[in-house]
């Protein structure tokens, strides 16, 4: 083999090495951090895995806010209007946090009770997480939904 | 009678690119030197329809037009004039046309600051230019017309500017981001013209280097604005969430990195050209990827716009047509390119080799990461998301073996080094470093954090790293006076901007380490304890804006017995919109934010409030600055304007060799 050919073999050999602990990396990393989606028909059916970390989308149900006069825990139903699940939070709501808007919760479900440890609303009114617009279709809510609006 | 003017001009502007793309092409491809010399006035002349299509629209938002859809919808008879002005690319429709003015800007930039390029070279460059700005004035014509009449019911008022832009960062990150964005399709049209014209050589490398590196300074900006305004004013005090459209902009400035060093090889060595070609086009293409991932809605995102899914289509179409035909020109071409030299295992050639490896690979992490949801929905795997805690576990580390490795680059010559001796000072720099980065976080508040240490003691190595660099340059030259006029531009952007990584580097393992943070529920009277501070809640107050209504608070904070400072963090309501917006108070400083912002009203008179001090946070964009001014500085090297001089001399046999 000429130098040259073997210096560009070496580069080549080099760069596939790197590519691939890099993507075993984030394989591994992937396999870690995946956040799985449910809806609230889900959680209340018990097709969601318990004490697992996973998201969940749905509306905020109109009447549920409840918080403790003394701290910053709020707790909300979050609903895809055939059943919901209860949600409890500590920490401070995001901005375009609502009753009746759509929300998506991270956190994990413990004792039927969901424990978010993140809360996501978006910025936009008009924006609809397509995680939420996933629940309302698999509830049969959706055409409901863009009806009233 | 004014939109339609503006409309017209828009057409006008799609028609000259329709022009621009094929006549100078073609005038290449039959010899037609008259057909060649189109290619220059035609990119004035569509940057100049482009710049009044825009100024029309912007004249929309001034006098308040509420007939033009656009207006109606991003705009409100009491938003400020400044805000008016820059909610022209506040929107979808509006953010394009800004796009194409853009692109036709640096049009016009190539077509004034390209003599020093032969006539044939500047033409297939501003051809391929005007390829892409047909693709996306089509995009807005068919898909996203800004122009588009409400008649003949036109509202009294419009629906007001979304009011997170309702800042002056928005005024300034989008222009900056596009500029980047777009400057990189300067670099992609340097290479698809070399490919075009065979001549994927070291001269092409001159060329194309500075209009890269400015693009990338440009991407640096725009990020580092889009990051700090995120953090005051999207409310929490983050100022980086992994969110899709940040890393939209992240994949091709992790690219672009890789391909402004990528460059500098080809263009000293003659060498790595393929692989440059391969980064120009991937460098364009994953812009127009983040391109398509903010305006489709396919993710979800802080950016996310409702839409509707015919322009995601859209721009995906165009994604395959830049992508697919470049790599096609590609696969014909640059076969036939072979790389003449060699270089040893320790050469600055292999650092950089190293320095591409790594950065592709974040790149590809990343990409990986905001795809994945997509790829799984698509193979019917359901919804799922990627969150930070993945980025961080591949980002972080891969980061700081990059960064560890950055000083050796600089340090090392070209080919191949036969001895090591310049590398030994480097140890006492390393002792230096860990000593004293392994000190460091005894010194801030919280708990001594070994991730914090790391931090410090890379950031240190790298700015010792370079201060050795420019001490050995300063010794070669004998003095710094003579360095100074000697060494060139080039080196002093390298030394900026690493230093600038050093700075940011170190910003980042602050903020992420001894952040104390506390959300906590107070009311009128009540007092909290926040690091070496005590925090007063003093009073609520109600406030009419111009188009706004406020619930003002005032707090005090107290050190010790004397009084620092009162600040007045806000809650905001926007009349039109009803939309409800955190305006966080922040007392900035050279060592630690002080961050005080207003949760929601909790009953009682009770409000939840965050409170935080952030050490060092703004050295992540003060070296982010320094970053993107070492470009702006690589750029005024001198050789770049010595091109013209070069050309008229006889290709140098060194030259000859590489020429294919």
């Amino acid at each position: 083999m000429n130098p040259k050919r073997k210096q560009r073999l070496l580069i080549i050999l080099g760069m596939v090495f790197g590519l691939g602990i890099a993507v075993g990396l984030v394989m591994y990393a992937l396999s870690q951090n995946i956040n799985l989606f449910f809806t609230p028909t889900q959680i209340a059916t018990g097709t969601a895995p318990n004490d697992q970390f996973i998201r969940v989308g749905g509306m905020v149900r109109e009447g549920s806010v409840s918080r403790d006069p003394t701290s910053l825990k709020v707790a909300f139903d979050v609903t895809d209007f055939d059943h919901n699940v209860r949600v409890t939070y500590t920490g401070i709501l995001p901005d375009l946090f609502r009753e009746g808007q759509g929300v998506v919760v991270q956190g994990r479900v413990h004792d039927g009770l969901f424990a978010a440890t993140e809360v996501l609303a978006k910025h936009d009114e008009n924006y609809m997480p397509p995680e939420v617009t996933e629940a309302l279709r698999q509830s049969g809510q959706l055409d409901k939904m863009m009806g009233k609006n | 009678m004014f939109a339609e003017f503006g409309h017209f001009a828009l057409v006008t502007a799609f028609a000259i690119a329709i022009c621009q793309g094929m006549i100078p092409l073609y005038g290449y491809a039959t010899q037609q030197d008259t057909l060649i010399a189109t290619a220059k006035p035609l990119a004035l002349l569509q940057g100049f329809a482009l710049a009044v299509s825009f100024a029309v629209l912007t004249h929309g938002f001034l006098v308040h037009d509420f007939s033009i859809h656009y207006v109606a919808n991003n705009s409100n008879l009491y938003l400020p004039w400044y805000f008016r002005m820059s909610a022209v690319w506040g929107a979808h429709e509006g953010s394009l046309l800004l796009w194409a003015l853009i692109l036709a800007g640096w049009g016009v930039a190539v077509s004034l600051f390209s003599r020093g390029i032969p006539e044939h070279m500047a033409a297939i460059v501003l051809s391929v230019m005007g390829m892409i700005g047909i693709g996306f004035i089509a995009f807005m014509l068919f898909t996203s017309n800004p122009f588009e009449r409400l008649l003949p019911f036109a509202p009294a008022n419009g629906k007001d500017l979304n009011p997170l832009l309702q800042d002056p960062g928005l005024i300034f990150h989008p222009p900056m981001l596009y500029m980047g964005y777009v400057g990189l399709s300067v670099a992609y049209a340097f290479a698809m013209a070399a490919l075009i014209a065979g001549r994927l050589d070291a001269t092409w490398a001159r060329w194309s280097r500075p209009w890269t590196t400015i693009a990338w300074s440009f991407l640096t900006f725009g990020i580092a604005l889009g990051s700090w305004w995120a953090y005051y004013e999207l409310g929490w005090g983050g100022w980086w969430f992994w969110d899709p459209v940040e890393n939209a902009s992240l994949i091709p400035w992790l690219v672009a990195t890789a391909l402004m060093h990528s460059l500098a090889v080809t263009e000293k060595r003659g060498l790595f050209r393929s692989w440059t070609v391969l980064l120009a086009i991937a460098a364009f293409s994953l812009s127009l990827l983040g391109t398509f991932l903010v305006r489709s809605g396919v993710l979800t995102s802080v950016h996310a716009f409702a839409n509707d899914p015919e322009r995601g289509v859209f721009i995906l179409g165009f994604l395959i047509v830049v992508i697919g035909g470049s790599l096609t020109l590609y696969a014909i071409r640059a076969a036939a390119v072979s790389e003449p030299g060699r270089f040893g295992w320790l050469s600055r050639e292999s650092w950089l080799l190293f320095n591409n490896l790594m950065l592709t690979v974040l790149a590809v992490s990343v990409l990986l990461g905001t795809l994945y949801p997509l790829l799984v929905d698509a193979v019917g795997g359901g919804k799922v998301s990627v969150g930070p805690p993945f980025f961080n576990a591949v980002f972080v580390p891969l980061t700081a073996i990059l960064v560890s490795f950055m000083v050796f680059g600089p340090l090392t010559s070209w080919q191949h080094m036969k001895d090591t001796r310049q590398y030994r000072p480097l140890i006492v720099a390393a002792i230096v470093s860990i000593l004293v980065g392994a000190l460091w976080p005894t010194q801030m508040l919280g708990d001594y954090s070994i991730a914090s240490a790391l931090g410090t003691v890379l950031a240190l190595w790298l700015v010792l790293g370079t201060l050795l660099d420019i001490w050995q340059r300063r010794l070669e030259y004998g003095s710094a006076w003579v360095m100074a006029r000697k060494v060139g531009a080039g080196f002093f952007g390298m030394w900026v901007a690493h230093i600038g990584v050093a700075v940011t580097v170190f910003g980042v393992a602050m903020v992420e380490n001894h952040t104390e943070h506390r959300d906590v529920r107070m009311g009128p009277g009540d007092v909290q304890a926040l690091g070496p501070y005590e925090v007063r809640f003093i009073q609520m107050e109600s406030l009419q804006g111009p188009n706004y209504s406020s619930e003002m608070g005032t707090f005090e904070v107290w050190e010790g017995s004397r009084l620092y400072q009162a600040v007045t963090p806000e809650k905001r309501v926007y009349s039109a919109s009803q939309m409800t917006m955190t305006e966080a108070a922040i007392d900035p400083g050279f060592t630690r934010d002080l961050y005080i912002a207003l949760g929601e009203p909790l009953g009682d008179g009770d409000w939840a409030v965050r409170l935080s001090i952030k050490p060092f946070v703004d050295w992540i964009w003060g070296g982010s600055f320094l970053m993107g001014f070492g470009g702006i500085i690589a750029i005024l090297d001198r050789r770049y304007r010595r091109a013209r001089a070069r050309q008229q001399q006889p290709v140098t046999p060194a030259e000859q060799a590489t020429v294919v």
